[in-house]
């Protein structure tokens, strides 16, 4: 067995009295791309924080590619792509410059670009089609562009293991398949992708494997067996059977077998 | 031409020109980073609470930018505390601390003998700046704008995304901090100038002046400080035709050209978009 590139074990994390993550453990092959699924507040941004190595945990470990998360860290190895509300989209900064800010962590004291961090900031933005917008300011872009532009930062970076919260949201069905190739593409590169997601339409074509996230890992398998509706209900409430939810009428008949 | 020379036989003119036109850099250098992060309530806290600091390094003999320092310090550790263990929110616990800290100086000053120098603190002293002055001035300024220059960067991003700065294994705790200890340097900077209660105008306007003119960050750098340094000049030119008060005329005109940015600058300003915004509707109107 090869290292595994994501191994959070046996994780717990308290917020004051409140239990965020509930001796969670995940084990993550290298190259897989994971959907992670779960209600707000279900622990979600809890255990990427913890990937991170934002938030110390109080209890288990995190290990990614056999190393401390905060080795990894230095050697630019962790890729995050924020949620949209995140982000301050009128800040002054033109997309070239936000792919930039990946390459700063192999840059020196004032972090001044050299033609190699030119080269990769190009070919990352080439890579996710928006060359022709690299002077435009970060707001000026559609929804899956603002998307691409941190997955670009990530791939100038040279990050192996990347985190995605919410790609998906706000962004058209059109722009939803552009960022689905590329991640398929990076995955396929050698990529690890971790990507925590409402939108469960998205989830077969997207992803190897799906986790559904309550606290504690409930259940870790191909997106099709997690996303049947009775193991849903356990993650999200018994109510979602009674909707009818887009999960169910969605799930890519030819997807079942390949997954 | 006579008109602009005649000030400058004088030379604590010629020293207060160049006293303010240094603060004003530094503070326009600083204020593009506070007002994008949303710090200019910061801006204002940590440039009042360091008058209790400058006070005991006068009394002591300390150099004013250490107590200045201490007292930052000490400010922003009192808001993070009374934040995190209270139910007060954050607007309210910078409140009460920098007022605090500052009638805390104000009562110092109360109390200490030789109280001109010091009441020169609070409303500034732009046509007393002497020369010891002028060269504290001038270190602690060209220091606070070398690192300021030189950390841009990673300041930059800090204030755009401190979550991907941890994520490439920088520290946004430290960078947020050298931030703070920076502000308290230039607030000293400024103390001479315009005084401890108009620092904050120093530390916000140019940099929101800047913001509406351009939609790039390493333009702002240039636009903001070129921006104060020109107001703050006039300000003492005009304060010294029309015999006002001159750290404040500084101010003045800083928001006289703030106002005008508002109101015309090509792409954010008020009128401009308003009129494109018609121009639209205009051209919209005979398709419908």
């Amino acid at each position: 067995m090869s290292t595994p590139a994501i191994l959070v074990d046996n994780v717990t994390v308290h917020y004051g009295e409140v239990l965020a993550l509930d001796a969670a453990s995940l084990t993550l092959d290298p190259a897989r791309i994971c959907g992670l699924v779960g209600m707000n507040g279900s622990g979600k941004s809890t255990l990427f924080k913890v990937i991170m190595g934002m938030i110390r945990p109080d209890g288990g470990s995190v290990r990614i590619h056999g190393q401390s998360p905060s080795r990894t860290r230095r050697e630019g190895g962790i890729g995050y792509v924020p949620q949209s509300e995140e982000v301050d989209w009128q800040f002054p900064l033109s997309v070239h410059d936000v792919v930039m800010m990946g390459r700063y962590g192999h840059q020196g004291f004032t972090r001044r670009a050299t033609k190699a961090d030119r080269a990769a900031v190009d070919e990352a933005l080439d890579r996710v089609e928006l060359g022709p917008y690299a002077g435009r300011q970060i707001g000026q872009l559609s929804g899956g562009q603002k998307k691409r532009a941190f997955v670009a930062r990530g791939i100038a970076q040279g990050a192996t293991t990347m985190l995605l919260d919410e790609p998906f949201a706000g962004v058209d069905k059109r722009s939803e398949a552009t960022i689905t190739r590329l991640l398929r593409e990076l995955a396929s590169d050698g990529c690890t992708i971790l990507v925590s997601t409402h939108d469960l339409h998205a989830l077969p074509e997207l992803c190897d494997e799906a986790v559904l996230l309550m606290h504690r890992v409930l259940m870790h398998g191909p997106p099709d067996r997690v996303l049947q509706p009775e193991n849903l209900a356990r993650a999200f409430g018994l109510d979602v059977l009674n909707r009818n939810f887009p999960a169910q009428d969605h799930r890519a008949k030819p997807k079942e077998r390949t997954a | 031409m006579e008109l602009l020379l005649e000030p400058l036989t004088y030379d604590f003119m010629v020293r207060a020109i160049a006293t303010t036109a240094l603060a004003a850099v530094v503070c326009a250098v600083l204020s593009c980073w506070l007002v994008l992060i949303g710090w200019s309530l910061m801006g204002d806290a940590v440039s009042h609470a360091v008058l209790p600091g400058v006070v005991l390094a006068y009394i002591v003999g300390a150099p004013f930018a250490l107590g200045a320092l201490v007292f930052a310090l000490v400010a922003v550790t009192l808001i993070g505390v009374v934040r995190n263990t209270s139910r007060v929110k954050e607007d309210a616990a910078i409140g009460i601390v920098f007022s605090s800290l500052f009638a805390l100086g104000l009562v110092l000053i109360s109390v200490t003998p030789s109280q001109t120098d010091l009441n020169h603190i609070i409303f500034g002293n732009l046509l007393g700046v002497s020369v010891p002055d002028l060269i504290q001035v001038l270190v602690l300024g060209v220091v606070a704008f070398a690192i300021l220059i030189l950390k841009r960067r990673d300041l930059t991003l800090y204030a755009f995304d401190p979550t991907h700065a941890h994520a490439i294994g920088l520290s946004p705790r430290r960078l947020g901090a050298l931030l703070l200890g920076l502000l308290a340097l230039t607030s000293v900077v400024a103390l001479q100038t315009v005084g401890v209660v108009l620092v904050v105008a120093m530390l916000i306007i140019p940099g929101a002046t800047a913001y509406l003119l351009t939609d790039r960050f390493s333009r702002m750098l240039v636009i903001a400080p070129a921006i104060s340094a020109l107001c703050s000049v006039a300000g003492i030119y005009i304060s010294y035709y029309l015999d006002t008060a001159s750290g404040a005329m500084v101010v003045l005109t800083q928001g006289v050209v703030f106002g005008a940015v508002y109101l015309f600058s090509p792409r954010q300003g008020l009128i401009g978009t308003r009129l494109a915004k018609a121009r639209r509707k205009k051209a919209a109107a005979p398709a419908v």
